[in-house]
């Protein structure tokens, strides 16, 4: 069974329809890279995911569970969607980081207002923030970043700062991790550190979601690839397809340019 | 002017200014929690109470204090017969006290509103999203996330309004609050007239250390961008 499947996803803007119509679904372990140029709904279609923006139509189901279904106006409601996000982990572009917090504060704060809704917190409070803060460090070890645990964001490098709000989202476990153009703020020099912690996420069979336009990266780590324009879905398959062989015009027109560049 | 008058005007004045102070103090206890439930008030989404606020911060923001005292001041009796208590939690109160005060909190807490919504409105959407895809609760946006970022960005502005609070109650001799202009005054009238110059050294001094500690807070904060 997919792990996730998304069907029918619709969104607009007022007049403007950002996504026409969006079906895909992952296995899980799968890495996605969907591609498309400015525009094109991307970064809207993973905030729909991530519940920041409810589409008016279609179906978001995780593990056979339906998380958002436009005929049924039950799984539709405002105050479920807190629960619902945490599917779903999101590494923004601009980072995000809270600036007041140390580097190791940022990854346990979401964990330790979570802990507090469980019946045992009271009693066991003590052990719970430890264990907490022990895992936040393991978290931080598989980013590389465990001598910064004290520093704060703005004493990091941006590719750094990434680093650790990749640990941020991976600290609470979400069955998606969603990247939205994780390395598009960085200076160059600074993508590949960010890149090769998503590469080392794939082997430990995390399902993860790339909006990128990195094509070498989407062509070497993904499973599959999504070309997206004018909110449809234009191909979809292997990097080989899409990439190396891609069908559609608009496909080929946006391919060769990067290329080109 | 002998060395003995000099210190006479100067320990009266200083109890005087012992009643600025009793305004500064309370304003500001009251008026900063105030101000911020007003900001909750002026950017609420429920649009009638969003109207009703903000057209109450555009009244008392539009008027001057100083016929403010005298409305807070005359217009309970006037209109409703009512006088202010003599004791407050206890405490002896000169009655023209409590106006002066209620005048002073309102008047300040709708300034302060206007500078919290500054500081809120230029916190951005993102880390707002940051919060909310780690599975928090508005609240605990606001209070853990957002608020320290705010406090941090309306230091300056809201020392400033702080600056000005400490000068502003002077102006509470309106009503004849005996604070410290109207003390030196008293002197004056009886044709002693340097007492009046002399009150600006009061507030010289307290507006001295107002900077020194509004400097340290600003310090303190300056750990992160």
């Amino acid at each position: 069974m997919s792990v996730l499947e998304v069907e029918g996803i619709k969104k607009s803007f007022g007049s403007v329809e950002v996504l026409k119509g969006i079906d895909f679904s992952l296995e899980k372990g799968e890495v996605l890279a969907i591609i498309g140029s400015s525009g094109s709904g991307k970064t809207t279609l993973l905030r729909c995911l991530n519940f920041l923006e409810k589409p008016d139509q279609g179906r978001i189901a995780v593990d056979g569970q339906v998380l958002l279904d436009s005929n049924d106006p039950a799984t539709m409601k405002e105050k479920d969607i807190r629960t619902k996000r945490l599917h779903f982990g999101l590494v923004f572009q601009s980072f995000n980081l809270f600036p007041q917090y140390t580097v190791i504060k940022n990854i346990t704060l979401a964990q330790e207002l979570l802990a507090k809704e469980q019946d045992d917190y009271k009693t066991n409070k003590k052990k719970i923030l430890e264990e907490i803060q022990d895992y936040s460090m393991s978290i931080l070890e598989r980013v590389g970043l465990t001598e910064k645990a004290k520093a704060y964001p703005c004493q990091l490098s941006g590719g750094q700062q990434q680093r650790v709000a990749i640990a941020r989202a991976l600290a609470l476990k979400p069955e998606i991790l969603c990247f939205d153009e994780p390395t598009s703020a960085l200076d160059p020099e600074l993508t590949g550190e960010v890149l090769k912690v998503i590469r080392g996420l794939k082997s430990s069979d995390s399902t993860m979601i790339v909006v990128t336009h990195e094509i070498e990266f989407a062509k070497n780590v993904a499973d599959k690839v999504i070309y997206m324009a004018d909110g449809v879905i234009e191909e979809m398959g292997t990097p080989q397809q899409v990439i190396d062989n891609p069908q559609s015009e608009k496909a080929k027109a946006f391919l060769s340019n990067l290329f080109k560049q | 002017m002998t060395f003995e008058s000099f210190c006479n005007v100067t320990l009266s004045l200083l109890e005087a200014f012992k009643e600025n102070i009793v305004i500064f103090a309370v304003t500001l206890l009251a008026a900063l929690p105030l101000g911020l439930v007003m900001t909750f008030g002026s950017m609420s989404n429920f649009k009638p109470l969003r109207w009703l606020v903000r057209t109450f911060v555009w009244v008392i923001r539009g008027t001057p204090l100083m016929l403010q005292l005298f409305i807070f001041m005359y217009c309970p009796g006037l209109l409703f017969g009512y006088t202010y208590p003599d004791t407050l939690l206890g405490i002896p109160i000169d009655p023209r006290m409590n106006a002066a005060l209620i005048a002073f909190i309102i008047n300040y807490a709708a300034y302060f509103s206007e500078i919290y919504r500054g500081g809120i409105e230029s916190i951005s959407k993102g880390q707002y999203e940051a919060g909310q895809v780690l599975g928090m609760t508005k609240s605990q946006i606001f209070f853990k996330v957002v608020l320290m970022q705010v406090v941090k960005r309306i230091v300056p502005p809201m020392g400033n309004e702080i600056i000005t609070l400490i000068k502003d109650t002077s102006l509470a001799r309106v009503i004849a609050v005996s604070e410290i202009m109207m003390t030196s005054y008293e002197y004056a009238a009886e044709g002693i007239i340097w007492p009046l110059f002399y009150t600006g050294v009061f507030f010289l001094l307290f507006c001295g250390l107002l900077t020194i500690l509004l400097n340290y807070v600003e310090k303190k904060l300056d750990y992160y961008h």
